[in-house]
């Protein structure tokens, strides 16, 4: 306050104070009095990946390989990260978890390494002049060098030196205070090594070009002091002596210190234009640049009252604390407590195997009188020695109360998280309350809720983004069946107002106009040969019927077919002019049948006009020839092929065969007669009739083969001969829909079905490929004349309404039994498994957490867990049989 | 090896809580060996038999608590309960008035809120309300200066068995507040005009002062409460006085009658139930001090010292709320409860 209201005047070098503060016993002359001496070179060295903040390094080296003192043997990952060195020359015997320099004594990986006892240096030299090198390129020698903080932290100083151009340091404050107690690292560095020191600060300078350059010593190191301020004398450092106080070697309190200024909460020195230091950071520096020695010991203070010979040693990174221990000679019986680091800040040390590290600046070896047991816990009395204490300014006791009734919002608004840990509260405590401990505690509570507050975000954005896409999804499939919805009742409503438009319903009457009409024809081909056999004399009208019913028949499969190559032309309209020859293709050929039918009616009752009628017929065929060529280029043409009408090639070849043989019989018939009255024309007739005979002959040739051919895929097919449209019937006519249970007879049987259904469909589909596929060769290489290719056509054709009608059966069979299994259960089969796989899951569950609390928990929760384990179990179990028994009863397969 | 294993700091200071209250209670030495100069021997009565009482109290609600009783009762704040209280009871108290007083201010003002650190009202003011406000009588018979009772007659006054009509009169605060206006009556009486205060209370006043100078040295306590306290009485004072001298005494008078001392340094510096921060134990002790000058002049009673430290008990955790520190790297202090 009055410095505020005098401060007109205030000097250039003034030195200004922190809040708070204390002054524990420095117990600093137990190791300050002797000079640094090497340290110990241990048979086996191990070094954490992680010796600095940030990433770990990456190992360079395997198990095995041999390394030189100063070869690099982890790389830097990241910006911020620190790469390692072999501090002595050896082998690498191990990359694995080790314990390590960690408050709670954790593992991590380290790369050991087994001395050879040689100490041999990898190649390396310094560089003469650094001025010559850019910033840049300095800072990547420090990278290299695996340079850390050497204060307490361990931040790549890397990233510390290389602030960017936008970024104007005022001051760059080298922290020479070591205020903890009993650490006197610095203090021997500076009195021993000061001019490396300054070399050191003069390369910081270079690199970061600093307004003035400030060195913070307490005023307890007099011949520190003098040495560097020798060593400064001539060149723009100051020196600044700070009062012994307790933790005035905090960045934060150091910058306050030296420069009045306040680094704002949660941000760093930088942003006011401040670069912070450590003493022995710099002399690092100067010796990677200057002498190109990576970062490979430290001086470390092992001091207390347990080791004989206190004092500064430097000690080779990955020492085990207990070899440098033994090296100062330790009186284990007096050893009470470890502390790696200060006694206000450090931690202790549960094993001795624990290496020193970039950051371990010193090791206490106190017995139990030096540092004993700290008391039991007192009540607070808010006496507020602590918020005196605090170098911070906060009330530790309101952040006390805050922390232990876990009131973490009170407890950041009384700025938890500006707190440094620096124990000065603990250590005024009057009642020893461990208040560093509380904050610890709600820091990490408070980490915590952040991060579980960042996941819970994550998971309600996952949680919207999945609800919005099923509703887009929704309205989607809504918008389809709408759609359709509405295309089905404007196509309804077209077909009210034409009956001729191809709907399905229609498509579906004319089939079944279409299988009546066959049927009445084939039954009175059969009452007509019936007849004729008998001798009956009315067999030519029965014959005269038959034909009528036949073209009746023909008319009606032209309808079907009509239809149905109607319904996709909608989409192509190329396909109407296919569709409309094939109408008249099937119509011509209809009219040349009943021709032929009609002229072998007249030449058996010997009518005269027989001759005219034939001419007819063969007017007639010509017709349907060369409307069938026109179908064909037409179909050519047209890539997308209509399904072409399903006629029987057998029944097809036996009315040709009957027609050759008519004809034959009747070219023999000619040619006798013609023989008989002596005409010229009898040995031409006789020759023709010949010829049709050998015709007559391969037709019937053919149709054999064809009947051999036709039975195999007319068994498989569950329908036999019955038409297609009935096929699907079949096996629902076998099994009752409305069985209450599943008779497990039936269900066999439907398994058997299913199985030869399958079988059926696989060779029905089979056959119609590779009949598909030999018209398709057929037709590149038009190896077939236009009948031929018509009947291969009609052939394909059949054999892909028979897969299909396979397929029909077997989609019905496999549905049928989805619904038994509804029926039985009263769940669908989807239900069944969405029920196995979550008891599955719940299982899982609970055994994770009985596997978690096993160690925890008090004896009735885990037996109660097992419990509920056990339930589960069975659940689980019940849920797995009814499934599979579903599945197994019904023959249907996972697919 | 079996190592020691704890977080930092790995060493403390020397204080503990029983050092700090044992401090306290050797300050409050000059200020009972004045009273007994002035009063006799019946305040160290009081002071003797409210310790016995008050660690009986204790040690019993402790075991009944099921507490450890000796790391309780060493850490002494039952015995600077009881030291205090018995300071304030008049000299003349009977010893049924100082077993009510200290096993109530032990028992419920303090362990029935959960003991040290957890009561929010001062237990030796609740204690010496409650007695003032149920035996009013025996709570306000102080020895008139120059009638000190022998220690045989103090200890018959202390087992009830002496009247004390030979040796008590008025005390300067309830001498000035009964003649308060009436300028003859004031000059007329010699116990308001001692050296520089109420006689025979302006050594005892003194004798605290010293004894508050040395908590103070000590780093018991800080300033902020004994000053404002002070400031808070004085201030007021010193105005009314110099617009009405006859209606309102000097802040002399003021400072040095009655509890203001022993209440500036012992009493509203209780840290349990005084506000926290520095700024909130400024306001704090100004608040208690304005409101004792404020009761002396206009209300029913001479004193109030423990209505005042009660009352603004009540505010302390407000204050707190409003007068956090500016925590270092933030351009303002958090203000309010927080979110």
């Amino acid at each position: 306050m009055l410095a505020k209201l005098f401060g007109g005047t205030h000097r250039k070098n003034r030195v200004y104070d922190f809040h708070g503060g204390v002054h524990p016993p420095e117990n600093k002359q137990q190791s300050n009095g002797t000079a640094i001496q090497p340290g110990p070179l241990p048979a086996r060295l191990i070094l954490p990946l992680n010796m600095h903040i940030g990433a770990p390094a990456k190992p360079l080296v395997a198990p095995g390989d041999k390394v030189l003192k100063g070869q690099m043997i982890a790389e830097p990952v990241g910006a911020v990260s620190a790469a390692i060195h072999a501090p002595t020359s050896g082998t690498v015997s191990a990359i694995g978890p080790r314990p390590i320099q960690h408050p709670s004594g954790m593992d991590a990986i380290c790369i050991v390494i087994d001395s050879d006892g040689e100490d041999r240096w990898v190649d390396h030299q310094g560089i003469a002049d650094y001025t010559e090198l850019s910033p840049g390129e300095l800072v990547d020698t420090i990278r290299q060098a695996g340079i850390a903080g050497m204060g307490g932290a361990g931040f790549p100083t890397s990233i510390k030196v290389n602030l960017g151009d936008h970024q104007r340091v005022e001051q760059l404050i080298i922290n020479a205070v070591e205020c903890e107690p009993y650490i006197t690292a610095d203090d021997r560095l500076m009195r021993e090594r000061a001019a490396d020191i300054v070399a050191g600060i003069h390369i910081l300078q270079y690199l970061l070009n600093p307004r003035r350059t400030l060195i913070g010593i307490e005023d307890n190191k007099p011949e520190a002091i003098s040495a560097i301020k020798r060593a400064c004398k001539g060149c723009d450092i100051e020196v600044r002596v700070v009062p012994t106080k307790y933790p005035s070697g905090g960045e934060k309190q150091l910058i306050q210190l030296l420069t009045g200024k306040e680094v704002a909460s949660g941000q760093l020195p930088a942003q006011v234009g401040v670069v912070c230091q450590n003493v022995g950071t710099a002399f690092a520096i100067q010796r990677a640049v200057c002498h190109g020695e990576p970062l490979l010991s430290r001086i470390t203070t092992l001091t207390g009252d347990a080791v004989a010979q206190p004092g500064n040693y430097e000690t080779l990174l990955g020492t085990p604390v207990a070899d440098l221990l033994q090296h100062g000679g330790v009186h284990s019986q007096q050893l009470g407590r470890l502390v790696m680091g200060g006694p206000m800040m450090g931690f202790t040390l549960h094993n001795p195997a624990v290496p020193v590290v970039k950051t371990t600046n010193c090791i206490i070896a106190a017995s139990p009188q030096e540092l004993p047991e700290p008391p039991p816990e007192q009540p607070c009395i808010r006496c507020g020695s602590c918020a005196e204490a605090c170098p911070a300014n906060l009330l530790p006791q309101q952040l006390y109360w805050h922390a232990k009734n876990d009131d973490l919002d009170k407890a950041l608004h009384h700025n938890l998280m500006d707190c440094i840990e620096c124990g000065a509260c603990a250590y005024v405590c009057p009642s020893h309350i461990p208040l560093v401990q509380y904050y610890r505690y709600a820091k990490g509570e408070v980490r915590q809720r952040a991060a579980d507050q960042v996941k819970a975000d994550k998971a309600r954005q996952r949680f919207e983004a999945r609800q919005a896409r099923i509703e887009q999804e929704q309205a989607e499939k809504e918008a389809r069946r709408q759609a359709r919805l509405e295309a089905n009742r404007k196509k309804k409503e077209a077909g009210a107002a034409a009956p001729t438009g191809p709907s399905a319903e229609q498509a579906a009457a004319l089939k079944q106009a279409s299988l009546e009409a066959s049927k009445a024809y084939k039954a009175a081909v059969k009452a007509a040969k019936t007849a004729e056999a008998q001798g009956d004399d009315n067999a030519a009208d029965l014959k005269a019927e038959a034909e009528r019913l036949k073209a009746v028949a023909d008319k009606a499969k032209a309808a079907v077919r009509d239809a149905k190559a109607d319904a996709p032309a909608v989409a192509a309209p190329a396909d109407d002019a296919v569709a409309s020859l094939k109408k008249q293709v099937g119509d011509a050929s209809s009219a040349y049948k009943a021709a032929v039918k009609a002229a072998k009616d007249a030449e058996a009752s010997g009518a005269d006009d027989a001759g005219d009628l034939r001419a007819r017929a063969e007017a007639l065929k010509a017709t349907a020839d060369r409307l069938k060529a026109e179908l064909r280029d037409a179909k050519a043409n047209a890539p997308t092929t209509p399904a072409a009408p399903q006629t029987d090639p057998v029944a097809e070849l036996k009315k040709q065969v009957g027609d050759a043989s008519s004809a034959y019989k009747s070219a023999v018939k000619a040619a006798k007669e013609a023989e008989a009255q002596g005409a010229d024309n009898a040995a031409e007739l006789r020759a023709e009739a010949d010829r049709l005979k050998a015709v007559a002959d391969q037709l019937k040739a053919d149709l054999r083969d064809a009947k051999a051919n036709a039975p195999a895929p007319a068994k498989a097919a569950p329908a036999g001969k019955a038409p297609p449209a009935d096929s699907p019937k079949v096996p629902e006519s076998d099994a009752p829909q409305s069985v209450a249970g599943v008779d497990p007879e039936q269900a066999a049987k439907r398994q058997k079905r299913l199985k030869a259904l399958k079988t059926a469909y696989n060779m029905a589909h089979k056959q119609y490929k590779d009949a598909h596929a030999a018209l398709e060769r057929a037709e590149r290489h038009e190896e077939l004349s236009a009948d031929e290719f018509n009947a291969m056509q009609q052939k394909v054709d059949k054999l892909k309404g028979k897969a299909d009608v396979a397929r029909d059966a077997l989609d019905a069979l496999v549905e049928e039994a989805k619904a038994d299994i509804r029926a039985h259960t009263g769940k669908d089969l989807k239900t069944l498994k969405l029920e196995a796989a979550r008891a599955e899951s719940a299982l899982a569950d609970k055994q994770q957490e009985l596997a978690q609390r096993r160690d925890s928990a008090a004896e009735e929760t885990l037996e109660a867990l097992e419990a509920e384990l056990k339930a589960l179990e069975t659940e689980a179990h019940i849920a797995r049989k009814a499934l599979k028994q579903a599945v197994e009863e019904q023959g249907l397969v996972e697919e | 090896m079996s190592l020691i294993s704890s977080t930092s700091p790995h060493t403390t200071g020397k204080t503990d809580t029983g050092a700090f209250m044992r401090q306290v209670l050797y300050a409050t030495l000059p200020g009972l060996a004045v009273l007994t100069w002035q009063f006799g021997w019946g305040s160290v009565i009081n002071v003797l038999w409210a310790v016995l009482v008050a660690l009986l109290s204790e040690a019993a609600i402790l075991k009944a608590r099921g507490r450890p009783l000796g790391f309780y009762l060493k850490d002494y704040s039952a015995v600077v309960t009881a030291v205090l209280l018995g300071l304030a009871l008049p000299p003349t108290a009977p010893w049924w008035l100082t077993l009510i007083g200290v096993s109530f201010a032990i028992i419920v003002a303090k362990q029935l809120y959960g003991g040290l650190g957890m009561n929010p009202f001062n237990p030796a003011m609740v204690g010496y309300v409650l007695l003032l406000i149920s035996f009013p009588a025996a709570m306000t018979r102080w020895i008139a200066p120059g009638q000190t009772p022998e220690p045989a007659q103090s200890w018959q006054l202390f087992l009830g068995q002496a009247g004390v009509d030979g040796f008590s009169g008025a005390t300067p605060l309830d001498t000035f507040r009964t003649w308060a206006g009436n300028a003859s009556e004031l000059s007329g009486h010699a116990i308001l005009h001692g050296q520089f205060a109420g006689l025979g209370w302006e050594w005892v006043n003194l004798a605290f002062l010293l004894g508050g100078l040395y908590l103070l040295a000590r780093r018991i306590i800080t300033w902020q409460i004994p000053a404002a306290f002070l400031l808070g009485v004085a201030v007021p004072a010193l105005i009314a006085s110099l617009v009405d001298p006859v209606r309102f005494a000097g802040p002399l008078f003021h400072l040095f009658s009655g509890g203001t001392m022993l209440g500036a340094f012992f009493i509203a510096t209780d840290p349990v139930t005084a506000a926290t921060s520095r700024l909130g134990r400024f306001i704090y002790a100004l608040l208690i001090g304005v409101l004792i000058w404020v009761i002396r002049s206009f209300g029913g009673y001479p004193d109030a010292v423990a209505f005042s430290v009660l009352l603004l008990n009540l505010c302390a955790p407000f204050i707190d709320y409003y007068t956090q520190p500016r925590t270092y790297g933030h351009r303002k202090a958090n203000r309010g409860v927080g979110s």
